[in-house]
């Protein structure tokens, strides 16, 4: 894009001279310009509130008091409907269920994370091997898998993910099947494309001749080169992943009841969102934070590790 | 550009195939579909008169091929909830949506196209920062929470537009803000990276060069090839459309697909079920087919390839 010969344009962008000095306002500015502090902060902090929820949760996410029942937050004088008062021990108030909402979304967190990582590792491995079958052997192969790819991309996967939660039930490990059914053509897309062009270099020609198995081609020549591609679309997907989920379980078919799922809470928040407005704000601020986090810090990773995806 | 074309029919139908056998199967996994539109007091007799008439005593790849001749011709069999077509059921449907897709489309290209191209324009400035910002925080947002604060803050709070259902244009912005935030952000990013690549280019300089103005050269020369950019992105909009429907029309009660879809889940309406989702999957493909041909309509050198 901008070249050192371009003087007329972008004087802006243009080359970024390191300057170093001036004042301490300045030096703060560049730091977060260049490093993302926010997003990684609040990253941080998801993952300590993932791991650590049953120590930090002050109440327990399931078990509510009626007693505490439409608590405000604190900095609120009253509940607008109940005129309750806020108390301490619930700093974001409560639910209808008298269940701490700041809890709630601790173990949210746990939850969204769990599910997270393990369907984007799933999905990361399978659909790798996959898209390095499709594109190192072709023909059939190759046919066969963009067919599948075709069809994640055509059918509406929230509908017939609905559908099925709704023929077998719902359950954690249906929940994360299905999210691993729809995050693995990306990969295998974006591989397969990857091993094409590995395919085509000298290097690959070299080992051909030189008598390497595909296995060995494949595990030693063309595996290195698609990892940089595989983590960027891993760091891209997260976001999405996790609002997938969050809708899912808005519409009643996500994280199975009565798990706290931040979008069953903002669900349940709907419902008193003339009067009680904390409980549909706070989850829902938990996801936009978070997937704004990790959005960001996906385009950050592509542009350090492979700036060519920057279509995607 | 013609066996392309061909080639990508074909696929589409092999891809619409595999849509309609994991839609049967579905389907067929719920259960025996007399369970359905038969009551409990029905005598063994009329039970085993249905499976004759419509062929559930025979294997499932009857079953399945039987189902498709009759989803050939758009007959997805009888709704369960309400007794007529399914066909008819799903088509009564499509225009409320269509009216929703349009006003979120409209509202993703008035926002993002012109801050698309003012942040390439004035890339780093306060501007750029700005439009950035909100395609960030755009792509981010979950679109039900999204509209269950349009609703919070502009129909309780304020009382300036109803909070939902279907009746004069001004219950038709809030769903369209909602539905089109997500495409708006999209549509930001991808005029703002078009736009810039353009901008940069060689016969961009040239005109600049020739002493064109900057007006002239934003407008013919460098928006023009960019134009590009939204008639792609109606293709991905259109085949996320539904999903985002599903999510606004319930939280706005609109009456369109995406409710319809859900009450039919729920409801275990299979017919239905089965008919938006071989829809939904067609349009999709359909979408695509015709945004490649337009392509090679509007870029003459993919024409060539």
């Amino acid at each position: 894009m901008a070249t050192n010969t371009d003087t007329t344009l972008d004087t802006v962008n243009a080359p970024r001279v390191v300057r170093e000095g001036g004042n301490p306002s300045q030096v703060v500015w560049r730091v977060l310009r260049r490093y993302p502090i926010l997003p990684a902060f609040i990253v941080a902090v998801l993952i300590i509130a993932a791991v650590f929820a049953p120590w930090l949760a002050r109440h327990d996410p399931l078990v509510g008091k009626l007693r505490d029942q439409d608590r405000p937050p604190i900095w609120q004088e009253s509940s607008p409907i109940s005129g309750k008062e806020p108390l301490w021990e619930y700093p974001l108030g409560t639910d209808p269920l008298g269940r701490d909402m700041l809890s709630r979304i601790i173990w949210g967190a746990r939850y969204s994370m769990l599910i997270a990582s393990v369907v984007l590792i799933s999905g990361a491995i399978g659909g790798t091997i996959l898209g390095l079958i499709a594109g190192y052997f072709g023909g059939i192969y190759d046919e066969i898998l963009m067919r599948m790819v075709d069809l994640t991309l055509g059918v509406p996967f929230i509908l017939v993910a609905l559908a099925t939660v709704v023929v077998f039930g719902s359950s954690m490990v249906l929940i994360i099947a299905l999210l691993i059914l729809f995050s693995w053509s990306g990969f295998a897309r974006q591989v397969r494309a990857e091993t094409l062009r590995l395919k085509a270099s000298d290097y690959v020609a070299l080992a051909v001749v030189a008598g390497a198995s595909a296995r060995r081609i494949i595990s030693k020549h063309v595996l290195p080169g698609v990892v940089n591609t595989v983590l960027v679309i891993a760091s891209l997907n997260i976001g999405q992943l996790i609002l997938t989920e969050a809708t899912l379980s808005f519409l009643g078919v996500g994280i199975p009841k009565p798990r706290p799922a931040w979008g069953s809470m903002v669900a349940e928040g709907r419902d008193y969102i003339d009067t009680s407005y904390w409980m549909a704000l706070f989850p829902g601020l938990a996801i936009f934070a978070v997937v704004f986090a990790m959005n960001f810090l996906g385009d950050w990773i592509r542009d350090r590790l492979d700036p060519r995806l920057r279509q995607l | 550009m013609k066996k392309l074309l061909i080639r990508r029919l074909l696929a589409a139908v092999v891809v619409l195939l595999l849509a309609s056998v994991l839609v049967f199967a579905l389907s067929r996994m719920s259960g025996d579909p007399r369970h359905l539109f038969l009551s409990e007091y029905t005598t063994d007799e009329q039970w085993e008169q249905w499976g004759r008439d419509f062929g559930l005593d025979k294997p499932y790849y009857e079953q399945y091929f039987r189902w498709l001749s009759g989803a050939v011709l758009l007959d997805f069999d009888i709704s369960v909830k309400e007794q007529i077509p399914a066909t008819t059921v799903v088509l009564r449907k499509i225009p409320n949506t269509l009216q929703l897709a349009a006003g979120a489309y409209v509202f993703a290209l008035l926002v993002g196209i012109p801050l698309g191209i003012l942040s390439s324009i004035l890339r780093g400035t306060f501007l750029d920062l700005f439009a950035r910002g909100f395609a960030l925080l755009g792509q981010a947002m979950p679109g039900f929470w999204l509209g269950i604060m349009l609703i919070l803050i502009l129909a309780v709070r304020l009382g300036w537009l109803p909070a939902g259902g279907k009746d004069d244009l001004r219950s038709l912005i809030l769903p369209s803000i909602t539905l089109g935030w997500f495409a708006a952000a999209a549509l930001l990013r991808l005029t703002r990276s078009a736009m810039l690549e353009i901008l940069d280019s060689e016969f961009v300089k040239l005109a600049r060069a020739k002493g064109a103005s900057q007006m002239t050269v934003i407008i013919k020369h460098a928006f023009r090839n960019a134009i590009i950019v939204p008639l792609t992105f109606a293709g991905v909009f259109l085949s996320a459309l539904l999903t985002g429907a599903v999510v606004t029309e319930t939280v706005f009660g609109w009456p369109g697909l995406g409710r319809l879809a859900l009450q039919s889940v729920f409801g275990t309406d299979f017919p239905v079920i089965s008919a938006i989702v071989m829809f939904a999957t067609a349009g999709y493909l359909g979408m695509n087919l015709l945004v490649d041909i337009l392509y090679g309509v509007l870029d003459p050198r993919i024409r060539q390839s």
